[in-house]
């Protein structure tokens, strides 16, 4: 589903990512593990299409096509979807309204019949209870007030909404209580089925309790530096990040 | 205009007065006069017209030959709010018609009259209160429009009476075979405890251009309440200077919304003067533009007495070569005591060619007041851009719906839904609305 090969980007004169290379494919969870300032929500943002990057090498491919030639929207549309770390805070748009616009550009895009109002509700209506999410937070303006777990909630509603193949979750636990956490990643784990896939891109490993990976990646320096299954992200819970940075050192 | 002239120098302008056929307010049209031969227009170093060179455009533009151009305007439809049950009058080319305006309200809810005609009937509220608002010392559009003024709308709601339908009143400047040059005046008094909603609209037809001075008198006495609403959606090269003061007296409430969409320059000289306690007062605005429009909102509102609430809020949406220009001015005289005035002016500029130029001027004498002022100028927030595109929303639809959020709140001023509706549409086609 999702090959990257090499994959070199930075912001301004700064390098940031230095030849990533990963293979994703449907069905799978994948957990980018790392220190601040590694890179992860770089690569996150990389495949989100954000601007600021450039990128300086490499190639991603996403079922057959080149992911880095399209536009924001277009990835969206394709199928790819960022959940944000900070999920930005939009006066005098409310989320309904831009979930309608949303759903309705992306099925335009794939051939499908846009949705009237009653259609739009109803998968609303079935999608809000995925994330356990209130309708009136979803008739305020988009993410306006929210606290950081509804915040968070929203963004798996939208993904609920959006049916991603790739979802993308970049440190979806930060700024969660225990309780949103397990609401949230329930969200997510509903949402997974063998074919779509999932990065979850976090610091911690307390996430990854509840949203249990195949595969963990430790990205350190812009590059990932040790892959291995869920039971690394363990080790890395106990032993922390500096036995990896001595190990990259050494060899 | 009625009178002609043959020459673009203001003395030419002046000159062709004596030779006018105006019966009405010759006192003040003879002071008036005498005002411009002293000041002139504002040229360029004139501190208020900085930024709006429209004394150069109005030399450079119009050759002061348009000797009352027949209009062939039939139908008002095009020009009308659609499903709004309302009083509707019609200038045409600076003169009132008769036949094309329309009066639905009861006499004993609301005068409504031309001016001249209100002049003619020797109207004591009239003699007594025109040219008492403006000041033609102070601004020589006024004194222009005051010396030549051709028709105007005389509107008078009694004591305790709300109007019920509101008075559309359609400024039309047929410009397709010639030049329109119009001065026009409004004078409304709204006596205590009255209630009344006016809309202004503003068209000019053609390609030829047009240059419209409007002047506005509005006496809200004590207890009344005023809902103001005009749009400026003119097309092409209309020139307009409006000189809009309102006076408020205890306990009044005013409410307005200025839409700016189009013409070549607009100059909206816009004054509250808050003669009473316990007044509040709304004034929103709104400017939308590209092309080349300019669009000036210079406001000023003057407390003058104490425990008086005023909240201004402008906003800017400047596209192509479109230039803005807000000039806010608050004044707290020292007696105005525990007044509250607010104001904002927001302005997003979406092209590099695109200027703005804002100015907040607070003068505040008293000392137990809370004021505040904030102007900014920008961009579209990025982060949001890439936020709604990252699901799925293409970038000009995204552009549209953060814009339009952007202008919501300043419909705040209208209550008529179906006036709001009306406004709404306009902005969601000028953003090419499709959400």
């Amino acid at each position: 589903m999702l090959s990257i090969t090499n994959l070199q980007a930075k912001i301004g004169d700064k390098q940031i990512l230095n030849g990533i290379n990963l293979e994703v494919k449907p069905g799978e969870v994948h957990a980018i593990m790392g220190p601040n300032g590694s890179g992860k929500s770089t690569l996150a943002s990389v495949l989100a299409g954000r601007e600021e990057y450039e990128i300086t090498g490499g190639e991603v491919t996403y079922n057959g096509k080149d992911l880095l030639e399209f536009s924001p929207e277009d990835r969206a549309r394709e199928g790819v979807f960022l959940a944000f770390q900070y999920p930005v805070e939009i006066p005098g748009v409310s989320t309904i309204n831009f979930m309608k616009t949303a759903v309705n550009q992306i099925r335009k895009y794939r051939g499908q019949e846009t949705l009237d109002a009653v259609s739009f509700l109803g998968l609303m209506k079935e999608k809000m209870k995925l994330v356990e999410i209130d309708q009136s937070l979803l008739n305020r303006s988009l993410n306006e007030g929210f606290s950081g777990g509804e915040k968070k909630r929203n963004e798996i509603f939208q993904m609920a909404m959006l049916e991603p193949k790739l979802s993308i979750l970049d440190e979806t636990d930060s700024g969660l209580d225990i309780d949103a956490l397990k609401i949230v990643s329930s969200g997510v784990n509903k949402l997974r089925n063998s074919n779509n896939a999932t990065i979850v891109v976090t610091h911690y490993q307390r996430l990854l309790e509840y949203i249990v990976p195949d595969f963990v990646h430790v990205l350190y320096k812009g590059k990932i530096v040790k892959s291995g299954g869920k039971e690394l992200a363990l080790e890395l819970e106990a032993k922390g990040y500096d036995w990896i940075k001595d190990e990259v050192a050494v060899a | 205009m009625s009178t002609v002239t043959t020459s673009k120098s203001l003395s030419e302008i002046i000159g062709s007065f004596s030779s006018a056929t105006f019966n009405e307010a010759l006192d003040s049209r003879k002071h008036a006069v005498e005002i411009l031969e002293t000041k002139g227009l504002p040229a360029g170093k004139n501190e208020e017209y900085r930024f709006t060179p429209i004394t150069r455009a109005i030399e450079n533009v119009f050759t002061w030959k348009t000797e009352s151009a027949p209009s062939s305007i039939t139908s008002i439809d095009p020009f009308l709010i659609e499903g709004l049950d309302a009083n509707v009058i019609v200038f045409v080319n600076g003169k009132y018609s008769e036949s094309l305006s329309r009066i639905v309200s009861p006499e004993s809810e609301v005068s409504i009259k031309s001016l001249r005609e209100a002049f003619n009937s020797n109207i004591e509220a009239v003699n007594t209160n025109f040219n008492t608002l403006v000041n033609p010392e102070a601004d020589s559009f006024a004194a222009l429009n005051t010396a030549f003024w051709q028709d105007g709308l005389f509107v008078h709601v009694p004591a305790s009476t709300r109007v019920e339908k509101p008075i559309v009143i359609l400024h039309l400047n047929d410009a397709i075979q010639h030049q329109v040059i119009a001065h026009t005046r409004l004078l409304i008094i709204l006596e205590t405890g009255s209630k009344l909603s006016v809309i202004e609209k503003f068209h000019t037809t053609g390609e030829q251009a047009s240059l419209h001075t409007f002047t506005e008198e509005i006496e809200v006495k004590e207890n009344a309440a005023l809902e103001y609403c005009k749009v400026q959606n003119d097309t092409g090269k209309a020139y307009q200077v409006i000189n809009t003061n309102i006076r408020q007296a205890d306990s009044s409430r005013v409410d307005t919304f200025t839409l700016t969409l189009g013409g070549q320059i607009i100059r909206n000289n816009f004054a509250i003067t808050i003669a009473g306690e316990k007044c509040e007062s709304h004034f929103n605005g709104l400017y939308m533009l590209n092309g080349n429009t300019l669009a000036d909102n210079h406001t000023v509102v003057d407390h003058q007495k104490p425990n008086s609430f005023s909240n201004e809020m402008y906003k800017g949406v400047l596209d192509g070569n479109s230039k803005g220009v807000f000039n806010g001015k608050i004044f707290v005289r020292p007696q105005a005591q525990k007044t509250n005035a607010f104001q904002s002016n927001r302005n997003i500029a979406l092209s590099p060619s695109s200027t703005i130029n804002t100015k907040p001027q607070l003068e505040i004498w008293a000392d137990d007041v809370k004021c505040s002022h904030g102007c900014t100028i920008g961009q579209l927030d990025e982060e949001a851009m890439f936020y709604l595109q990252s699901r799925g929303i293409d970038k000009s639809t995204a552009q549209g719906m953060m814009l339009y959020a952007f202008t919501a709140e300043t419909l705040n001023t209208i209550s008529n839904e179906v006036v709001k509706e009306y406004v709404d549409s306009l902005i969601s086609e000028r953003l090419h609305k499709n959400f």
